[in-house]
């Protein structure tokens, strides 16, 4: 068996959890990949999450601790023998620490084709306070 | 992962040097095999999976965020090709980068099947940044069970 590679693409390996977060689900945990990036309205978080389905994508943000987490199940059948494996499905899981305070009401989030999208506005910064100094 | 290479039949009227012949091509495709399996860096993208039952092979590929129309797909007797395009879409200029990992760019892999495929019936589709082909084996390549008479 053999396969051959060219192209320029260089992908990460999907890399394991480095530290096991409390589990639901049996089986292996990956990290996706990610961009993130900001501008003054909002960040963006970009994570390849190959054969997670919208019902199976959890996005969760609490105390500034996001966690995307999405699990796909396996879609080999039982009579399926295994020729070439090169990767194993298994749950997508990632928490990150925003240090901005996002308006949680207009959070957007959106799959294609095995990429999320996550729209994150910022909270309206609150008016600096005017603070006069008096002097005697 | 289990391999079982099938050794080509040899007709019985050949030189006979063709008995050296065959072991020398023999180890040449051993070493290959050899060669091919330590120099696959772990990294190729996509990733792939390749199974099996009576009828079909099922190559499954790890591809998220490409167009189908991205994709080129050709299939020759045993011989499965697989490539594309992966493009991340510019953001707007005014935005900085705290993390950057997707990769993006082109590949192009050639998958080496045990037996040959009906290259006409393979079927494509792209769902959920998985690729799946369903190639159907060729009728004269599929093992034949032999009633064995008393």
């Amino acid at each position: 068996m053999a396969t051959e590679a060219r192209g320029n693409i260089q992908p990460a390996e999907k890399s394991g959890m480095p530290s096991m977060p409390e589990q639901t689900r049996p089986g292996p945990v990956y990290t996706p990949p990610v961009d993130i990036f900001e501008n003054d309205h909002s960040i963006t978080v970009l994570a390849d999450m190959p054969g997670v389905k919208a019902q199976d994508l959890k996005i969760d943000l609490r105390e500034n601790m996001l966690t995307l987490s999405g699990h796909v199940a396996a879609p080999e059948e039982e009579k399926e023998s295994d020729v070439i494996r090169e990767y194993r499905s298994g749950t997508f899981f990632r928490q990150f620490t925003l240090s901005e305070t996002i308006d949680q009401a207009k959070i957007d989030a959106k799959l294609t084709d095995g990429v999320l999208r996550l729209e994150l506005p910022k909270v309206d910064k609150a008016k600096p306070r005017q603070i006069t100094v008096r002097t005697k | 992962m289990l391999l079982r290479r099938v050794w080509p039949s040899r007709s019985t009227y050949e030189t006979p040097f063709s008995d050296l012949d065959q072991v020398r091509r023999a180890m040449a495709r051993l070493l290959d095999s050899v060669a091919e399996d330590t120099s696959r860096e772990p990294g190729d993208f996509p990733p792939m999976n390749v199974t099996q039952d009576d009828d079909n092979f099922y190559l499954r590929a790890e591809i998220p965020g490409i167009k189908p129309s991205e994709l080129a797909i050709s299939a020759l007797r045993n011989r499965v090709l697989v490539a594309g395009k992966r493009e991340i879409p510019q953001e707007h200029a005014q935005v900085s980068y705290h993390r950057k990992e997707r990769a993006d760019g082109s590949f192009s892999r050639t998958v080496i099947l045990p037996l040959e495929v009906n290259a006409d019936r393979v079927d494509a589709r792209y769902a959920d940044g998985i690729l799946t082909l369903t190639l159907p084996k060729a009728e004269e390549a599929k093992p034949r069970a032999i009633n064995v008479r008393t």
